[in-house]
């Protein structure tokens, strides 16, 4: 790793500001995809600003038919909180145990690796995402691969979950990496049917054809016959396009069918 | 930069550059070479150390984010000459045999003994995940978590 400064500043204010000095300041949290990026040098910031232990970012509360969650709450928290079960089995399902209880829900919406995990959740629940300066709805946030839409220096505080009527998630693992080669996350959420895709294309993305077709009837039948046109889709070592297109409606079946019996 | 944190008990005090890897402080600093190093990228688990109580990869932990906070290694299981019983499980049951993942298996099952409710042969592969053993198959890993997570209830 290149040297760089680092700064923990006690309050998101001071975080905000030292955000502005010149260089590259780069927010850290639980490090998990930043210092792997660091040691490869493709990231070299010239200062770390450490938002872990910003109280403001330790949320984990119901806020009426929400659930808040601190941008620093780390996936182990968050896969032992039991207001939205379906979020709570994919937090705990992340990387592995190492992974999750240094990792953070900001850091990973922040990173909008396309194979996300959280991703699908933040989509599949149509949760808002309250920065240091504004709220942004979870369909404006991602914009493509490793790009959203948070402007330089904006802070992640934390995101708001509209609890759903039920929701699950379902994924088919990289068995080395284990990120998902595609994840599928289906909810009858607080404004409707969404179901959400991640690992498939540069960065998550809505169903809208399976959300019409579950809108009558929220089942596994309702998705027979539907597929998806595999060309825009990723194609790479782990797996062709055309196989991520065939996993969309097999995934979207088994979250689907969760809970039940096959 | 200066880093102060509670390790295996007692106080410490180093003087590290910001990009000093928690597990570069612990061994070429601090002389701890129980906690070892397989990949130094994320992958095999042979560095697991305890922050805060939680295992954690120390490759993948700056030093300065220990800071404040509590290390636990390797190192600081034993109370003296009598083994954990994790240890004891471990050598009963041959789960180790070069013993090079071993301090981060015991740093990792140790996380799941205390975080399991029930012995589950299932949760505790998945909670292995991140560590890789190249010697054992991991089943006489997973036999000794076991019978340390059942001995607890
Ligand atoms: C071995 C391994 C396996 C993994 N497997 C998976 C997996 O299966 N699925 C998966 O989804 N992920 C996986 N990950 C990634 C993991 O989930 C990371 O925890 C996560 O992507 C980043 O969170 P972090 O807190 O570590 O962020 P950091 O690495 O500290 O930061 C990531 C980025 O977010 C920015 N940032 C951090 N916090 C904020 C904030 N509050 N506001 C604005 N910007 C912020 C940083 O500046 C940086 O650019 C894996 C990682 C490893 C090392
Ligand atoms: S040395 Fe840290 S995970 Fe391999
Ligand atoms: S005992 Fe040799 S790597 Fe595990």
């Amino acid at each position: 790793m290149l040297p760089f400064s680092y700064v923990r500043p006690a309050h998101v204010a001071a975080a905000v500001a030292a955000h502005t000095q010149d260089g590259e300041p780069r927010y850290l949290a639980g490090g998990q995809s930043l210092l792997p990026a660091l040691k490869l040098r493709l990231a070299q910031p010239s200062l770390l600003i450490d938002v872990a232990r910003l109280p403001e970012l330790s949320a984990l509360r119901r806020e009426g038919e929400r659930l808040v969650v601190g941008a620093a709450v780390t996936h182990s928290a968050l896969a032992a909180c039991p207001h939205i079960p379906a979020l709570a089995q994919l937090a705990g399902s992340i990387g592995d145990l190492q992974v999750r209880n240094m990792g953070s829900l900001g850091g990973a919406l922040a990173n909008a690796d396309p194979a996300s995990d959280h991703a699908a959740a933040l989509l599949g629940l149509g949760a808002e995402i309250r920065t240091d300066r504004r709220v942004i709805a979870a369909d404006d946030f991602f914009l493509g691969m490793f790009e959203t839409a948070l402007e330089p220096g904006e802070l992640i505080i934390e995101i708001a979950f509209p609890l759903p009527n039920r929701a699950a998630y379902a994924k088919v693992r990289n068995p080395a990496s284990g990120y998902p080669v595609v994840g599928i996350f289906v909810a009858e959420a607080a404004d409707g049917i969404r179901v959400a895709v991640t690992g498939a294309a540069s960065s998550p993305y809505r169903l809208s054809e399976f959300e019409m077709a579950l809108a009558g009837d929220f089942s596994a039948a309702a998705l027979e016959g539907l597929s998806v046109p595999a060309e825009d889709l990723n194609r790479d070592l782990h797996a062709t396009h055309e196989y991520r297109a065939a996993l969309i409606p097999v995934l979207a079946k088994r979250a689907l069918n969760c809970g039940r019996k096959p | 930069m200066r880093v102060a944190f509670t390790l295996n008990g007692k106080a410490v005090e180093a003087e590290v550059e910001p990009r000093t890897l928690l597990v570069d402080l612990l061994r070429q600093t601090l002389l701890l070479s129980g906690t070892h190093v397989g990949c130094d990228t994320g992958q095999c688990g042979a560095c697991t150390v305890h922050l805060d109580g939680r295992a954690v990869k120390s490759c993948l932990v700056l030093a300065v984010q220990a800071d404040g906070r509590t290390v636990l290694t390797i190192e600081g299981v034993a109370a003296g000459e009598a083994l954990h019983p994790l240890q004891e499980a471990f050598r009963d049951r041959h789960a180790l045999q070069c013993g090079f993942c071993t301090p981060g298996m015991i740093m990792s099952g140790l996380d799941l003994v205390t975080h399991l409710d029930k012995a589950d042969e299932t949760a505790i592969r998945e909670g292995l995940a991140g560590n890789l053993c190249r010697c054992t198959g991991y089943r006489p890993i997973i036999e000794a978590i076991a019978a340390c997570i059942g001995e607890k209830g």
